[in-house]
């Protein structure tokens, strides 16, 4: 939930800036509600036919390729041609189970819980706490600012705010679902170990720093009129509702994205010979980790469109430190975020801030091109 | 009745307002609808999660956009 068109120039206030649909609801439908049980039972029939339609999908992407279209098999456009039809469909697919999974554990979290875990925690394990939170919390980027007041005046430390906002947008599902799909199970879940780890560590620097004084003055101020504990009892029902309900906002939002990445990736699948990227992003090019992230910076993309362009340069020869520093960079360290931040931070801290997870992503860059052999 | 409608103008704030009015129309009701999108402001009533909806003080819902049903259901009491 935290991407941003890129195709819009103008910096939008958030990531909620996308057109939402408010005639969607003008008239809801009056069909009655399936019953919780009715629910359970139809989402387990889907499943099995999201299974078998996965099963089949290399099959007929190669059926579809080579016998209908009637391309060579070893040809630049038959490869290009098969990649696409494959894997853009494997993508959406996951993307749907997995939004829809973590729609269902997100219904179970809310900010106003974070908050009340985390305050009062203090450094190490606080942290640790604030990454994973931060994960599983479903927050707006355009939430940012007053979630961090919010923190801040529940006497969360600054540092364990900071872990908490640097995880939310890194490690995202639709960042795993994509290198997951593209790229395999390990590289994601190094991805994600990279992104906690980075989180936590940059949150406890942060604190660690003292800063507290380069918070903007009225947020050092603020008194709030009580805060109201407002908790919302939820059903099965739903839960199943929300998750849905996120799974429209989220698959409707990056599919064009996944489609021209994977168009992309499969162009360059095809086209771009083999090792060709391997001298200027290979791993003995050490300078080509800082560029990845300088470059990162003003790309306000989201993971539906860096990830697949990444599984083709990872293919070419570019070292997977490279390519994974890019991606934090892209979608962790954003202008329009620092806009937003701008607002409770002074300039000191916000530089603190950006220098510290640079430096974080670097750090991730430099170790995974060294121990990893791609 | 004033109903508080807390966010920094993004188009999940615009649709909650939207739908407020909405609400009132169907209830044929009229109210104060008060849009709230300075962050300082908002923090001041206790939200930290945005859209968030206040009928007379009380916090109704923050951190999602609700739906017609459930802000039918706030206008009642």
């Amino acid at each position: 939930m935290k991407e941003l068109n890129p195709l819009q120039p103008q910096v939008a206030p958030c990531a909620c800036s996308q057109e939402a649909e408010p005639a969607a609801q003008d008239t809801p439908a009056p069909r009655a509600p399936l019953s919780t049980r009715n629910k359970f039972v139809l989402g387990a029939a889907l499943l099995v036919v999201w299974g078998l339609v996965y099963w089949q999908l290399k099959p007929f992407s190669q059926w579809l390729a080579f016998s209908v279209f009637g391309l060579e098999p070893e040809s630049h456009l038959g490869e290009a041609v098969q990649f696409f039809i494959y894997d853009t469909p494997k993508v959406l697919m996951l993307l749907i189970l997995v939004v829809f999974g973590v729609g269902i554990l997100r219904s179970y979290f809310s900010p106003e819980a974070a908050r009340r875990i985390l305050s009062g925690k203090r450094k190490g394990f606080g942290h640790v706490l604030a990454a994973l939170l931060g994960v599983a919390t479903p927050f707006c980027s355009c939430s940012a600012v007053p979630l961090f007041i919010g923190f801040v005046t529940a006497s969360v430390p600054l540092g364990v705010t900071f872990s908490f906002l640097i995880a939310a947008p890194m490690v995202n599902e639709v960042a795993l679902v994509l290198l997951w799909g593209l790229l395999g199970w390990k590289v994601a879940l190094f991805y994600m170990g990279a992104g906690l780890l980075t989180a936590i560590v940059a949150g406890f620097i942060i604190g660690r720093l003292k800063m507290e004084k380069h918070m903007q003055d009225w947020v050092r101020h603020i008194r709030e009129n009580g805060t109201q504990e407002h908790a919302e009892d939820k059903t099965w029902s739903d839960r199943i509702d929300y998750a849905l309900g996120t799974v429209k906002e989220i698959v409707g939002k990056v599919w064009l994205y996944v489609v021209i990445g994977i168009g992309v990736g499969a162009a360059i699948h095809g086209y771009v010979p083999e090792g060709f990227l391997a001298s200027i992003m290979g791993k003995d090019a050490w300078w080509s980790v800082p560029a990845a992230v300088v470059l990162g910076v003003p790309m306000y993309s989201n993971a539906a469109g860096v990830v697949p362009v990444l599984s083709a340069l990872l293919e070419k020869g570019a070292a997977l430190g490279t390519a994974l520093a890019f991606m934090m960079s892209v979608i962790g360290l954003s202008l329009p975020e620092m806009v937003i931040l701008r607002k409770v931070l002074k300039l000191k801290l916000l530089a603190v801030f950006v220098g510290v997870l640079a430096c974080g992503i670097l750090v991730v860059g430099f170790v995974f091109n060294l121990t990893l052999a791609h | 009745m004033i109903i508080e409608v807390l966010g920094p103008g993004c188009a999940k704030c615009e649709e909650t307002a939207q739908l407020v009015h909405t609400a009132l129309d169907q209830k044929g009701l009229t109210a104060e609808v008060v849009k709230i999108s300075d962050f300082q402001e908002i923090a001041q009533k206790g939200v930290f999660a945005t859209p968030a909806v206040i009928v007379d003080g009380e916090i109704k819902c923050s951190g999602r956009a609700p739906g017609l049903e459930e802000i039918l259901t706030w206008l009642v009491s």
